[in-house]
């Protein structure tokens, strides 16, 4: 049941997100009562190839699940534009709009809280497939049901468990497995792994290089472990403060970080072994997040950057290409 | 930094087969079972282990924080030789508590009082432990904030907790917890909220005062890399018991517990792109039955028979320990990591 996609053109990307910016209420009041709003997201672009994974990083607050949020249509976008498979989806609506989100899915962050504990497994798993009239009654997709959880490697009699008689490496599972019931081409991963024992963690992350080989999925994964990101991510993309400051294939990215913000964040990261640990430079600027309802005018790194100069403080950079398929918004470097 | 040459023998802190038990709904948790442990002065120890396995409620009961439903069921805690427990323990561990040894939290929002200014927070401290006037602990909070790298004190002592941001929150923790110059800190994830850049500044400032003030410190976290960077000493926890402690650098280096291999295998690295992570299968046991024998069982390679006696922790080098029938034998096959995907 679980045909590998046909491929696309080589080199028509999946998705592509061009200019996407979105737009918060902060619930405060401003001038003459009407709700005050701020850029949770500025200028995000990327493009993402079938078998592909993106990883999207970012501090808290840096607009990570806002992204994958809008590119699966879920929340307004206030400006550019999202193609997927050649078709601008911005504003795709009703009926087309269903059929659309069939092809995209989510798999969360947290395996505790995202399944309904009174909910059997199958019904967990089946609920996307009777959300979108395919089947009527849980009991046609049985046996698309058995193939799924042996897919994602639960047991056969897990069917009529309830989700707390699974282990958190499991319950993610289960997650991911209703992810895949619609059979979709693209996954938005939204810190699927942050929750989990580092001892289970590969699990899950070995299941979703799998599941990507043979079925050509492509992947937006958001998380905030570099060192994850780095093991699974074909491309990489770092937000600051809802802006997208670099993105570059991976090793070029980990090996040649050129933004300022990137080059402390890779520096910041321990590595578990004492010896190379104590001998890595460490790049610790001060300061804090800047806060998105107040953000500093131009760079909005500008505040903590040693090499700030005026026109920073003035200007936003905007993502230029500095070598073949490496982006940098930066005025400096 | 020279981080291995400042310790000596004198254990400050001692605990000693301690049990810990919770009576739950579920019916009586063994959250510890029987954890050894001492700490030198000056010395750094990280505690990891995954979720659950007693590294909270081993700091816990440190601090005489066990609550009902918990208790200790035996053992002892040892403060420069004298007990912190029994009656007139506590009478004793009322003297150091807070002011000997101090503890900073996860999560800086639920230890701070929201409703009072940060100074009034650091000042009640001074005041109470040091027996300062008000107008001696307002300078001594607004030495203590510029100490843990707070700009603008003076100001900011003014200001109430939601005015900081999560670094400056964890800062003013760090600040209360120093204010006594405790001996011993204990840091429960102290980062674990923080974003990584942020996490940085607060491991530096960590160091800093480690060297400073000459301070202990129990660096509890699940972030292998965060050891790495800051601890003399390892002590790994597996379901409620310390498995293998030792030198940082040994134990990286040469993992002698099953567990603490798996552990080591399965951190994906920042430096090192492999092909494959490598998982330890199955989870933790529950610790309401847990199994006879040693606890690693269901998810170890090299359990035999052997294994269903439960091991104890015993010396493999003089500096080092492991509970394990066969400590030192590679777990799984080598090497330990995938050969890195050439381009
Ligand atoms: N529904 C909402 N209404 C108003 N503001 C929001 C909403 N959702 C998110 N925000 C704000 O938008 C910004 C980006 O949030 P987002 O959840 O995308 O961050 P993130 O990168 O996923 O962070 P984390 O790592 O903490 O999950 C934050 O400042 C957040 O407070
Ligand atoms: N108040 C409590 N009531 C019942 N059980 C408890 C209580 N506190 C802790 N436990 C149990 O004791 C065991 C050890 O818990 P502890 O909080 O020390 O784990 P931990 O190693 O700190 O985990 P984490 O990494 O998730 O913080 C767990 O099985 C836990 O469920
Ligand atoms: S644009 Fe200026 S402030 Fe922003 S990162 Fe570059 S140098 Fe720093
Ligand atoms: S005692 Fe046996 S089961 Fe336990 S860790 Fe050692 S070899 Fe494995
Ligand atoms: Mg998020
Ligand atoms: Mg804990």
């Amino acid at each position: 049941m679980l045909n590998p996609v046909s491929a696309p053109a080589p080199h028509a990307p999946l998705l592509s997100v061009q200019g996407l910016g979105v737009t918060y209420e902060t619930g405060a009041q401003g001038f003459w009562g009407r709700p005050k709003s701020f850029d949770a997201l500025q200028d995000i672009s990327f493009d993402l190839h079938a078998g592909e994974t993106l990883g999207l990083v970012g501090e808290s607050g840096s607009g990570k699940t806002t992204t994958g949020r809008a590119v699966l249509r879920r929340i307004k976008t206030s400006a550019g534009k999202i193609v997927f498979k050649g078709n601008d989806i911005t504003r795709t609506d009703g009926e087309a709009l269903r059929k659309l989100r069939r092809n995209m899915q989510l798999v969360f962050q947290d395996p505790y809280s995202s399944l309904n504990p009174r909910m059997r497994v199958i019904d967990i798993v089946a609920e996307p497939l009777l959300v979108h009239g395919l089947i009527r009654h849980v009991d046609e997709a049985r046996d698309r049901i058995t193939e799924l959880l042996r897919v994602v490697g639960l047991p056969a009699d897990a069917h009529d468990r309830f989700p707390h008689a699974f282990s958190g490496g499991q319950r993610q599972r289960i997650g991911i497995a209703r992810a895949l019931a619609l059979q979709p081409e693209f996954i938005v991963a939204d810190e699927p792994v942050s929750a989990l024992d580092v001892s289970v963690r590969a699990q899950v992350v070995n299941l979703m290089q799998d599941l990507q080989k043979e079925l050509g999925l492509g992947y937006l994964f958001i998380a905030h472990d570099l060192s994850v990101v780095r093991h699974i991510s074909h491309r990489v993309a770092i937000l600051y403060a809802g802006r997208m400051v670099e993105i570059a294939d991976r090793d070029d990215l980990y090996d040649h970080p050129i933004h300022p913000y990137t080059e402390a964040l890779l520096s910041a990261v321990p590595v578990p072994d004492p010896r190379t640990q104590r001998q890595r430079k460490r790049i610790v600027y001060g300061g804090e997040v800047p806060d998105l309802v107040n953000p500093p005018p131009g760079c909005r790194f500008s505040t903590r950057c040693p090499l700030a100069t005026e026109q920073c403080r003035k200007d936003a950079p905007k993502l230029t290409e500095r070598s073949p398929r490496h982006l940098v918004a930066c005025w400096n470097r | 930094m020279n981080i291995s040459a400042m310790s000596n023998n004198e254990p400050l802190l001692e605990i000693d087969r301690l049990k810990v038990e919770f009576d739950t709904r579920r019916g009586l948790v063994q959250g510890l079972r029987g954890v050894t442990l001492s700490i030198g002065r000056g010395e750094t120890l990280g505690v990891v282990g995954e979720s659950g396995s007693g590294k909270s409620v081993t700091a816990q009961a440190v601090m005489g924080l066990i609550d009902m439903p918990g208790r200790i069921a035996s053992g002892d805690i040892r403060w420069k030789g004298r007990s912190l427990l029994g009656a007139d323990g506590e009478r004793y561990a009322r003297d150091i508590r807070g002011k000997e040894v101090a503890m900073v939290f996860q999560d800086p929002m639920t230890s701070l009082n929201p409703v009072l200014r940060v100074g009034t927070q650091i000042g009640e401290v001074l005041e109470r432990h040091l027996g300062m006037t008000r107008k001696q602990a307002r300078t001594r909070s607004e030495e203590l904030l510029a100490a843990v790298g707070i700009s603008a004190p003076g100001r900011r002592l003014d200001q109430h907790p939601h005015e900081f941001s999560g670094g400056m929150r964890q800062r003013v923790m760090i600040a209360m917890a120093i204010a006594c110059e405790p001996q011993l800190l204990i840091a429960d994830e102290p980062t674990t909220a923080l974003d990584v850049t942020i996490q940085a500044q607060i491991l530096e400032l960590l160091a800093e005062l480690q060297q400073s003030l000459g301070l202990s410190i129990v660096l509890i976290t699940h972030d292998l890399g965060v050891v790495a960077g800051l601890c003399h000493r390892v002590a790994v926890m597996y379901a409620g018991q310390i498995i293998e402690t030792g030198q940082a650098e040994d134990v990286f280096e040469r993992p002698a517990h099953p567990y603490t291999q798996g552990l080591l295998r399965s951190t994906p690295r920042l430096d090192e792109v492999s092909d494959r992570l490598i998982s330890i299968d199955g989870t933790p046991p529950n610790l309401v039955t847990p199994p006879d024998g040693c606890s690693f069982q269901q998810r170890c390679p090299l359990s035999g028979e052997a294994c269903k006696k439960a091991p104890q922790l015993a010396h493999i080098r003089p500096d080092a320990e492991a509970a394990c029938w066969q400590p030192s034998t590679p777990a799984w096959a080598t090497p330990l990591m995938t050969p890195s995907i050439s381009h």
